[in-house]
């Protein structure tokens, strides 16, 4: 919402300073985003005399003048000034407008500076028009009657000190779209007296040659009341100076008189009319009905609308002529041939107009109005407010006013508390304040019931009444009020277990040495293919871009394209995590949080000692253990590869805890590396954070420590076993030989590849675990220990096919 | 006793002047070895009278203990010199580096959120979450914000496509952290006191907008929580916050629909030097919004408004990290430039906790 002060000061009596009344706008909730003050670019420019204008001894264009200038302003010191001047009007006696040294002259852009021009000084400026961004006009300094005040600053001469001020209006606040609105919330703030507003009707000569009708089914709430009248015999030119400087100041191009009168009294009371010309208005009758569907219509912006069933239309016999609330149609609006007008005041239901406008997507200024709220009781007023400048800025002779339905009643009242003020807000305002408030707002009050001023709909509870009484006298006056916690005492924890975790998760993974990603939880489509998502139930209707069309399926995506970006920025070797939502259903609710790893290149940078190699499929594998130990997984896992489509086939398992998945690891497909534009090696895992089960107890308390004083004894055992065989099936087979005795299984050597086939037979492998034994009751005989040793070659043996190894 | 001297002097010397192992054990057979000089004059011993071997016995001994003690002595110096010598040859450069070791970090989203929750949850907060996708009741009619407000369109909210045939109104991506407000409510009632940080969408990408970013909402619901209470949270938050003495923030009249009355909060600041600093100078600046829960969102809620009241905010989690760490754009957050990641990331030792400070 764009005004000016002085467009305020018709609405407002008021000593108050610019900055004040900016102030208090800001504190009222009408922020002010911007002023542009013409003070301060012009307010320097003041009024001057040329006492003589003389010819440049060397040059022929130029004149040297002396000029009186009044610096402190009229009936101060003059001082006089000797300026070199290029224009042709320059001239002895001519009253212009002087800049001194120092000035930044706006159409220029240049810092005067004293200044020799062909060997004579010269010390300011005579200005142009151009010069001060008044006009275009630089064929000779601006050249004033003989009247114009020595010494007075040249806007505050020429009416054009207006400061323009722009001000953000919240939805709620219809009412402050009206300069009248604004004033009313700065006179309850007591910055001055809101100045009655007189509107007398004038009395139509005739009866109106045009009709109107609502349709019954819109009479209730689409359309409750349609008003207008025919002017005859207006002259349609240019809006007077005033006028068309008020538009221009708020950025409105002046178009004609009618037309800059409706757009006056849409910003002067947020009441938008719209101007018929009468002539093209068929069939001398205006129907308000909701359209068929299908029907076309002109509108003013150029461009040709089509009906949807229901959307409000005004028709006359050839069809529509506007669309109602929002738009007017081109044919049969007013241009300078017009001279019989037919002015329209309308109130449209906010809703549906909301509805149409969307659906059309026009954004309006009456849209915009009327789906806030204009103020149904203005209605009637509004169009005697407007025929009464049109009559005086266009002549013409006024029909009498046709209307159809009745001015909706949104009369309601809401009970005054005067404690709640300081229950709700904690502010104490005696009750005689708080009524002077709401009164000075446009409440009425009896007795305890408020009832709100047909301008305000969105005062509906007590809870407004508390906010204006509350906003009026400055929530910059509250002050804060300690609020103790529920419980006294030290702070008990408050995340939740699940949140510990992703904590936790996160935290371990930063340990581990890998960077934290936040990637955009969309991504494109064909990334979210790659990793089976993409469907319709994760597309959005409206994505911001096509790299940002579907809900991720999978963390991995994300930090795959950010590997890639990396890698372009010549970083090679990454390790990036993300712990975060991903999506399988379009449903709320249906996401899962993941903690994925990523690691690309190398494990280490080369170094003097050898420490750089390929990541491998047993880098992920590790700290995927890491973290689900952190998130107090069991130890005990079972492994498979039953692994989705992107990890490689062969490189990638899954553990596991009966059903529950608690993590996938192993190096990721060649073709989604290559398809993702990742240079390889790259290896991921994926801790599905949810599925790890809580712990069933949860208790502080260890079990007891289990110490035995006697020797535990280590047998080392190598098998050969077909190549295909798992290590983890040797293992447990060898850990069932005896569950009580063995108390580790560890593999600590694995022989394999052509080497190991040219030994050991085609197929083959070999691989040496470590089997330690803890005796419970007495030292272990070699006869028992050969026993166990006998039971671990057999069990495996029946487990893989394996043999000892010779 | 002449021999003895003899032989004394000529065993030290040898000793002192032995220069290996080998030579030591060749001296020591001679003097003290079964048939060595010594030793065979101990032999002697038994053949002297009484009065004899009470002198020569204890010569001999001594002469015995010297000579052993001097191998002794000659031969942990000799190993003393050899391990010099061994440990002279180890030498390495220690300039070279340290095996490498990969340095993490945590991003400035998560140590933020960690930070303002360890902030509330001293002021007795718990922590709330909800679903991204959002049905349209929870994100915006259950906050007052029926379909056709005008509010509704200032979200620039992003749609769910809506499979055919199927009429409900399309999910949305929720556009603030709100809705975790009813949620929370629906599911715990009331009293309640919840932040609920998160990730939140809006259509908007420029220089300071990103289509994805992070919220934290608050919200506190007793029987008599009012502005000033919210005030004074927010105050000691921002102090909290920001790890200043003294904040002051301006609450300035605004509206939500889901707060009555609303207010957006400036914090006092100085930009002098192009450097901001919170609790000085003539600046203000806008932080968050915040009002009081409207009747209507605690009805939607199932909360009773005639018998509880309380307060809500919400501000943005990636603001806040900017301001407190000097992080200048907003899109990089999202960008993952391990450059970006290193300098603005935190180590996975910074853990901020109320009681030993939230940033080093």
């Amino acid at each position: 919402m764009k005004f000016t002060l002085s467009w305020l000061k018709d609405h407002l009596e008021t000593e108050a300073t610019l900055a004040d009344i900016l102030y208090a706008l800001t504190d009222l909730g009408l922020e002010v985003e911007e002023v542009v003050d013409p003070a301060d670019t012009l307010g320097v420019f003041r009024i001057c005399r040329v006492i003589e204008a003389v010819q440049h001894p060397n040059a022929d264009r130029l004149r040297v003048c002396r000029v009186e200038t009044l610096p402190d302003g009229p009936g101060g010191r003059a001082e006089e000034v000797q300026v070199v001047c290029g224009a042709p009007n320059a001239r002895t006696g001519l009253v212009g407008v002087f800049a001194p040294p120092g000035t930044h002259v706006p159409g220029t852009g240049v810092d005067l500076k004293p200044g020799v021009i062909r060997g004579v000084e010269s010390n300011g400026m005579l200005c142009s028009e151009r010069e001060l961004m008044l006009s275009d006009n630089h064929d000779g300094i601006i050249d004033l009657p003989e009247t114009a005040p020595l010494g007075e600053r040249f806007i505050d001469w020429k009416g054009l000190n207006d400061p323009m001020i722009y001000i953000k209006i919240t939805p709620n606040r219809p009412d402050a779209l009206g300069v009248r609105g604004i004033a009313r919330d700065l006179a309850a703030r007591g910055l001055g007296r809101l100045k009655p507003l007189e509107i007398a009707p004038v009395k139509g000569a005739f009866a109106s040659p045009i009709s109107v009708a609502i349709a019954p089914e819109l009479k209730e709430k689409g359309c409750p009341l349609f008003a207008g009248r025919v002017i005859r015999g207006v002259k349609n030119g240019p809006s007077p100076d005033w006028l068309q400087a008020r538009l221009k100041a708020i950025g409105l191009r002046p178009i004609s008189a009618l037309v800059d009168i409706t757009n006056f009294f849409t910003v002067d009371q947020n009441r938008p009319l719209h101007v018929f010309d009468a002539a093209k208005v068929k069939g001398g009758a205006l129907r308000i009905h909701p359209a068929e569907g299908g029907e076309e219509i002109l509108a003013l912006d150029g461009k040709t609308y089509t009906f949807g069933p229901g959307m409000m239309a005004i028709s006359d016999e050839a069809g529509p002529e506007s669309i109602a609330g929002i738009m007017g149609g081109e044919l049969s609006g007013c241009t300078g041939e017009t001279t019989d007008v037919f002015v329209e005041s309308a109130y449209w239901d906010p809703i549906t107009v909301a509805t149409t406008g969307r659906a059309l997507k026009i954004n309006s200024d009456a849209r915009y109005r009327f789906e806030r709220g204009v103020d149904p009781e203005f209605t009637l007023p509004g169009l005697e407010a407007a025929t009464a400048m049109i009559l005086d800025l266009c002549g013409g002779e006024p029909s009498e006013v046709v209307l159809d339905g009745a001015v909706p009643d949104t009369r309601r009242s809401y009970k005054l508390d005067p404690a709640r003020v300081q229950s709700l807000v904690g502010m104490e305002i005696p009750e005689a304040e708080q009524r002077r408030t709401l009164e000075a707002l446009g409440f009425t009050l009896e007795g305890d019931r408020a009832i709100p001023p047909s301008w305000r709909p969105d005062v509906l509870g007590e809870a407004d009444l508390v906010e204006e009484v509350a906003r009026i006298a400055s929530l910059t006056k509250l002050e804060g009020k300690p609020m103790p916690r529920a419980r006294a005492g030290v702070p008990q924890p408050i995340l939740t277990p699940m949140q510990v975790r992703e904590k936790a998760a996160r935290r371990m993974l930063a340990g581990l040495g890998y960077n934290e990603c936040v990637t955009y939880s969309f991504i494109d489509a064909t990334a979210a293919g790659l990793f089976g998502g993409g469907s319709d139930a994760l597309r959005l209707e409206n994505p911001i871009s096509s790299e940002m069309t579907h809900m991720r399926p999978d963390l991995l995506p994300g930090l795959l394209q950010a590997a890639a970006r990396n890698q372009a920025r010549g970083f090679a070797d990454l390790a990036l995590f993300e712990v975060g939502p991903v999506f399988h259903g379009g449903e709320p609710g249906e996401q899962q949080l993941q903690a994925t790893g990523l690691l690309v290149g190398a494990a280490a940078p080369r170094d003097p000692y050898g420490s750089r190699r390929p990541v491998d499929l047993f880098d992920a594998k590790a700290d995927a253990e890491a973290v689900l130990s952190t998130l107090g997984a069991p130890a005990r896992r079972q492994i498979d590869r039953k692994v989705a489509g992107w990890w490689h086939p062969g490189r990638s398992g899954r553990m596991t805890l009966g059903p529950n998945v608690m993590a996938v690891y192993g190096e990721l497909h060649p073709k989604v590396l290559r398809a993702l534009g990742v240079k390889g090696p790259a290896v991921a895992f994926t801790v599905l954070v949810e599925a790890v089960p809580q712990p069933k107890v949860r208790t502080p308390t260890r079990p007891a420590l289990v110490l035995s004083d006697l020797q535990a004894v280590e047998r080392d055992f190598a098998f050969v076993v077909d190549a295909q065989v798992e290590a983890l099936t040797l293992m447990n087979a060898a850990q069932g030989a005896d569950k009580a005795l063995i108390e580790r299984v560890t593999v600590f050597d694995q022989f394999s590849g052509e080497k190991a086939e040219a030994q050991m037979g085609a197929g083959k492998k070999s691989l040496a675990i470590t089997v330690r034994l803890q005796p419970r009751d007495k030292t272990l005989t070699d006869e028992e220990i050969e026993a166990v040793g006998a039971k671990i070659v057999d069990k495996v043996a029946k487990a893989t096919g394996g043999v000892l190894r010779g | 006793m002449d021999a003895l001297t003899d032989l004394k002097a000529k065993y030290l010397s040898g000793i002192s002047a032995a220069s290996d192992e080998a030579g030591l054990e060749e001296l020591r057979l001679a003097a003290l070895g079964k048939k060595g000089e010594v030793s065979l004059k101990m032999r002697e011993l038994g053949k002297m009278t009484p009065e004899e071997r009470q002198v020569a016995g204890p010569a001999l001994n001594a002469l015995k203990e010297e000579i052993d003690g001097a191998l002794r002595a000659k031969r942990a110096a000799l190993a003393d010199a050899a391990l010099d010598e061994r440990l002279k040859a180890e030498w390495l450069d220690v300039t070279l580096p340290g095996r490498p070791r990969p340095q993490g970090t945590i991003h400035p989203v998560s140590q933020v959120t960690e930070e303002v929750t360890a902030i509330f949850a001293d002021m007795g907060f718990s922590v709330a979450e909800g679903p991204q996708i959002e049905s349209d009741w929870h994100n915006f009619d259950a906050l007052n914000i029926p379909p056709e407000h005008p509010a509704r369109q200032e979200h620039d909210t992003f749609f769910m496509a809506r499979a055919e045939g199927d009429n409900r109104p399309p999910h949305v991506l929720r556009t603030h952290t709100s809705p975790v407000q009813i949620r929370s409510m629906m599911a715990n009632g009331a009293p309640i006191r919840v932040i609920a940080p998160g990730r939140v969408y809006r259509m908007d990408m420029d220089q300071t907008h990103a289509p994805m970013f992070h919220q934290v909402e608050g919200l506190a619901i007793g029987r008599d929580i009012s502005m000033a209470n919210l005030k004074w949270t927010l105050e000691e938050f921002c102090r909290a916050f920001f790890e200043v003495e003294q904040v002051d923030l301006r609450f300035r009249a605004s509206h939500f629909p889901f707060t009555e009355p609303s207010a957006e909060v400036d914090i006092r600041c100085s930009w002098a030097g192009g450097q901001l600093k919170i609790g000085e100078g003539d600046d203000w600046m806008e932080i968050l919004g915040s009002g009081m829960v409207h009747p209507k969102v605690l009805s939607a809620a199932g909360v009773d408004p005639e018998m509880w009241q309380g307060f809500a905010f919400g501000m943005g989690i990636d603001r806040l990290a900017m301001l407190k760490y000097g992080i200048p754009d907003l899109r990089a957050f999202f960008d993952s430039d391990l450059r970006w990641l290193r300098h603005y990331g935190f180590a996975a030792l910074d853990m901020p906790t109320v009681h030993g400070g939230l940033s080093r």
